[in-house]
């Protein structure tokens, strides 16, 4: 084999990938083209019963999980005023520390009540550390239609074990009715 | 007596801030810190497929001197602390940095006496990007998030007094040994 020959083989690679299709993924331009998979480990939420009462029981199982020590739970009980899952008990603080979170999904795994999940949203970046702690606020999943934000009583007639069951579909009128007069009761005490 | 005086206020000083700004942000050369898998990823973004060429920052610099933006991927060991500060020191001025990842955030799952707990102990951090590794779009997006904050950097006179407004919230905050729980 002769010297020139392989040089010319070498850059005919070079040369020929001129007319090949460019692979570059145009990210932020258009980002909808390629979308992570729909198992990509992304932002946790925390779920809604189909009522928009929380999934989430307070067994700080996930915190036990998590091996960077991410999250932290506080869970409290439940009163007949004050209601925010069906059951006893619901978390009351609901952090996730961002800036340790590995996104392994062992949480999602252990979690019981199927309460946190993980999106596909992965833009977290941020200028501060305070920013990257994720709030119950920040984490809790958007209210679908049909759901009243709790905290409000169980649908009338039903048990714990009925939500778990799937036999709820919606929030009923008088729930509605309940969050919409607490509602009320709250501006009324502003004014 | 000049430009100035018949402009309304501030008008030369906020464009030539903004045509600085527009230029800074446009070469953005990064110094390459990959301490571990989140090299990868890195390496994955200034390749053809990711192609930080289009943001005109595809040479990723060996020596501090021509690097603006230090990407520290991966976890700092204790060992490996003040070689990073020197090399942070050795940039020139303007510089950024971008802490890439849960370790070089905050030291990750790696809660141990080896391992720093997060790069904004030895330097000074602008950008902090979650993620084990984070993919390569997140940290597209972690880098526009920075030139957006390049392209405000304020000039002269006004950055100085934005440095000393800083340094005073600074010294004020809570240092990062002493805050617990979470923060940590």
């Amino acid at each position: 084999m002769s010297r020139v020959p392989q040089i010319v083989r070498g850059f005919w690679v070079t040369f020929s990938t001129m007319f090949k299709k460019p692979n570059t993924e145009n990210y932020p331009e258009q980002k909808d083209k390629y979308p992570p998979k729909p198992r990509f480990h992304g932002r946790h939420q925390l779920n809604r019963h189909p009522d928009g009462l929380e999934k989430c029981i307070g067994c700080e199982l996930c915190a036990w999980a998590c091996p960077a020590d991410a999250i932290l739970v506080e869970g409290a009980d439940n009163t007949e005023e004050e209601r925010f899952s069906p059951g006893e008990r619901y978390g009351r603080v609901y952090q996730i520390n961002y800036l340790r979170c590995i996104f392994c999904g062992l949480c999602i795994e252990v979690c019981p009540t199927r309460a946190l999940t993980m999106t596909n949203e992965f833009e977290l970046a941020d200028q501060t550390r305070e920013s990257l702690i994720f709030e119950k606020q920040d984490l809790l999943g958007p209210l679908m239609p049909n759901m009243v934000a709790a905290p409000h009583s169980m649908v009338e007639g039903t048990s714990e074990r009925d939500y778990y069951q799937g036999k709820i579909s919606r929030a009923t009128d008088a729930q509605i009715a309940e969050v919409a007069a607490r509602a009320g009761i709250n501006a009324n005490g502003q004014v | 007596m000049g430009l100035e005086e018949k402009l309304p206020t501030g008008v030369l000083l906020t464009t030539v801030e903004l045509a600085a700004g527009y230029a800074r942000k446009g070469s953005l050369w990064p110094a390459s810190f990959g301490l571990a898998c989140c090299a990868i990823e890195m390496m994955a973004t200034g390749a053809g497929r990711y192609d930080l060429a289009r943001f005109g920052m595809e040479v990723f610099r060996g020596s501090p001197r021509q690097a603006d933006l230090m990407i520290v991927a991966g976890r700092v060991s204790q060992k490996m602390a003040p070689v990073l500060r020197q090399i942070y020191d050795q940039m020139a001025a303007p510089k950024w940095v971008l802490a890439m990842g849960a370790c070089s955030s905050s030291g990750g799952m790696f809660n141990n006496y080896a391992i720093v707990q997060g790069v904004d102990h030895i330097v000074p951090v602008d950008i902090y990007l979650p993620g084990c590794p984070p993919r390569p779009e997140m940290l597209i997006d972690a880098i526009l998030e920075l030139h957006d904050k390049i392209q405000h950097t304020k000039l002269g006179v006004n950055r100085e007094r934005e440095i000393a407004a800083l340094e005073k919230e600074a010294l004020a905050a809570t240092p990062l040994h002493l805050q617990k729980g979470l923060m940590r």
